[in-house]
């Protein structure tokens, strides 16, 4: 504010006032609408070119692409469906769709439950919130980096931190990360481990639930459990939704700590074969364009349907109040 | 603090004093933060222990100390690491930058201006926001191997400018929503154009949007892996995750030591940010959740 008072007086500068002024006099209200439509063009305009040729552009381009063999160097050839014919037969497809939805569908509740769960302690008025806040909250940020997923490879090693701890009651466990019944299972811990994102926002929603309702509730002889249900819950839908919305999408999405801790391959047994790894390979390991194109339209729609589904499924168990 | 739990011990669970039960919280709240951050310090300890012994020691105190997975670390790979951290820093200065420019004009638009169409584009920036990068991913490596940007910086910067990282836009039109309209309606009065009622009244009031978008920028671009993997292929452009990424393939056994020395000056920066910007990063994940 006072940074905006100080300036004020520079304001006062002739020049465009006077341009200003003598186009605004000649059109009257509809000149200044269009001026406005000009300038909002003018500020949207670096918006528009990257719509165009960083994101709706290729979009389409994908579209089509998906419809071609095209490995970068000839040119590519229109196939008609085949793309999606080989889908239908392709083992691997089917192993990194089956691993990513075991991802998602496990991961993602673990995460909200544990996010719900510290976010209502820690709405209890501790003292140190703001401490124990950046506590938990720091794996998120640090979480989809390379280094971390180097740490897990390490500490879920088999002769890692894990098993050294285990070691100590006498455990001797597997090379957790090298097993294929177990590879996923600390990939879900690592993003479990990233729940001080959603723990955050929930934080902020807590804080907005009038603090009367559970005094009423109170008196009124509710125990803990029903305020939770009752009152809690309820008023959290809309954050414990979009919380949902975006972490599915997020989830879909996981690369990096695949491709790091399976050091790119999706082993072992394509047992961390993420979607979007196995598209990584196809497009950027065999240039196998087109199919990686089908992949990425198949990919779309998914996180497309599930997003509407959710949209849907919101209308019955959202509460947006009154 | 021990005498203290036990005091109250006997009586029953209902009695329980309020003093207990918060000091109750507070050692299962540290107790778990320890937990979830002892993976993290045991890596910065360990960075400091001759390899054999990372794999044999659990504890956080490394006993025999050495700094010499520093130094191994900082030369094991074709270019010293600077080079690495030196890409890094280019690619986020200018995803910044671009973001601040590019974000900062259409967030302007869509929160204060009326145009045609409005609606729909507001509608399909925030679709652009859910667009996963796989999708486009593969036509976008074409477009930049055409225009032979393919190991340069370029990829990663332009589309910022362009702003396509659409959830910043979103962040600063809720911001700028926010901002008295007195103001700019003042300055309208008095004469101001759009240009400068941007540059002198909405930028300068948006500083808290600003910098949140530039620590989410820094933190996201810097351990950012996928699209500079696929952009920067060829050893002398490669940024820090994918330089790291190419010391783990080729690290033996042995090497675990200076690989967590280089994974830890890798979370450093990220770290180092966190610390600086948390109140902007706490707002501003916590106003994009809720309206």
């Amino acid at each position: 504010m006072s940074a905006l008072l100080q300036r004020s007086p520079k304001k006062s500068d002739p020049a465009p006032t006077k341009a200003r002024t003598a186009k605004g006099a000649k059109g009257g209200g509809t000149g200044r609408r269009r001026q406005e439509n000009l300038a909002a063009y003018g500020f949207l305009a670096p918006w528009f070119l990257g719509l165009i040729i960083i994101t709706a552009g290729p979009l389409m381009a994908s579209l089509y692409f998906s419809f071609t063999d095209y490995n970068l160097i000839g040119d590519h050839q229109w196939v008609g469906l085949e793309n999606y014919e080989r889908m239908l037969t392709d083992d691997r497809l089917h192993s990194s769709l089956r691993v990513t939805f075991v991802y998602v569908f496990v991961s993602v509740p673990l995460q909200l439950a544990l996010a719900l769960a510290l976010a209502m302690v820690l709405d209890r008025g501790v003292r140190g919130l703001t401490l124990y806040r950046s506590v938990y909250y720091l794996p998120s940020l640090l979480g989809g980096s390379v280094a971390i997923a180097i740490l897990w490879r390490q500490v879920f090693g088999a002769e890692g931190l894990v098993n050294q701890l285990l070691g100590f009651f006498g455990v001797q466990g597997p090379g957790w990360v090298s097993h294929p019944d177990y590879a996923l299972g600390t990939l879900v811990v690592l993003n479990v481990w990233t729940f001080g994102a959603p723990m955050v926002i929930f934080l902020a929603g807590l804080r907005q639930i009038p603090r009367m309702y559970y005094e009423a509730a109170s008196v009124d002889g509710a125990s803990a459990v029903h305020r939770f249900w009752n009152i809690t819950v309820p008023m959290l839908t809309p954050i414990i939704f979009f919380n949902l919305v975006l972490q599915i999408i997020n989830a879909f999405q996981t690369f990096t700590q695949a491709f790091i801790v399976s050091g790119g391959t999706g082993g072992p047994s394509d047992s961390t074969l993420f979607y979007t790894l196995y598209l990584y390979q196809r497009g950027f390991g065999s240039f196998d364009m087109g199919y990686a194109s089908a992949m990425a339209w198949l990919l779309l729609m998914i996180i497309a349907g599930f997003t509407a589904v959710n949209f849907l499924a919101s209308k019955y168990w959202v509460f947006y109040g009154d | 603090m021990a005498t203290e739990t036990k005091a109250p011990a006997p009586s029953t669970r209902r009695t329980r004093s309020p003093r207990t039960r918060r000091l109750l919280i507070h050692i299962g709240l540290i107790g778990f933060g320890l937990i979830m951050l002892y993976p993290l310090l045991w890596m910065v300890s360990s960075s400091f222990k001759p390899t054999a012994e990372i794999f044999r020691e659990p504890g956080l105190i490394p006993w025999s100390f050495t700094p010499s997975n520093y130094t191994e670390g900082w030369q094991a790979l074709q270019n010293p690491f600077h080079h690495y951290l030196l890409n890094s820093a280019i690619v986020v200065a200018g995803s910044i930058i671009g973001n601040l420019i590019g974000c900062s004009m259409a967030a302007y638009a869509f929160a204060r201006l009326e145009f045609r169409g409005k609606r729909l584009f507001f509608a399909i920036m925030l679709a652009t926001i859910m667009l996963p990068i796989h999708v486009v991913i593969v036509p976008q490596y074409i477009l930049f191997a055409q225009l032979d940007w393919i190991n340069t910086f370029y990829p990663l910067i332009v589309p910022k400018l362009l702003a396509t990282d659409a959830f910043f836009i979103f962040l600063m039109v809720q911001f700028i929503r926010g901002l008295p309209r007195d103001l700019d309606e003042a300055a309208r009065i008095d004469g101001c154009g759009h240009v400068r009622i941007f540059c002198q009244i909405i930028l300068p009031l948006s500083m808290p949007a600003l910098a949140t978008t530039a620590i989410f920028t820094f933190i996201w671009t810097w351990n950012d892996f996928f699209s500079q993997l696929i952009f920067l292929t060829s050893p002398d452009m490669y940024t820090v995750p994918v330089a790291l990424r190419t010391f783990v393939d080729s690290s033996s056994q042995t090497s675990w030591g200076p690989l967590f020395a280089m994974s830890v000056v890798a979370l450093g920066p990220v770290f180092g940010f966190f610390l600086a910007g948390q109140r902007y990063l706490v707002k501003g994940i916590a106003t994009t959740g809720i309206k």
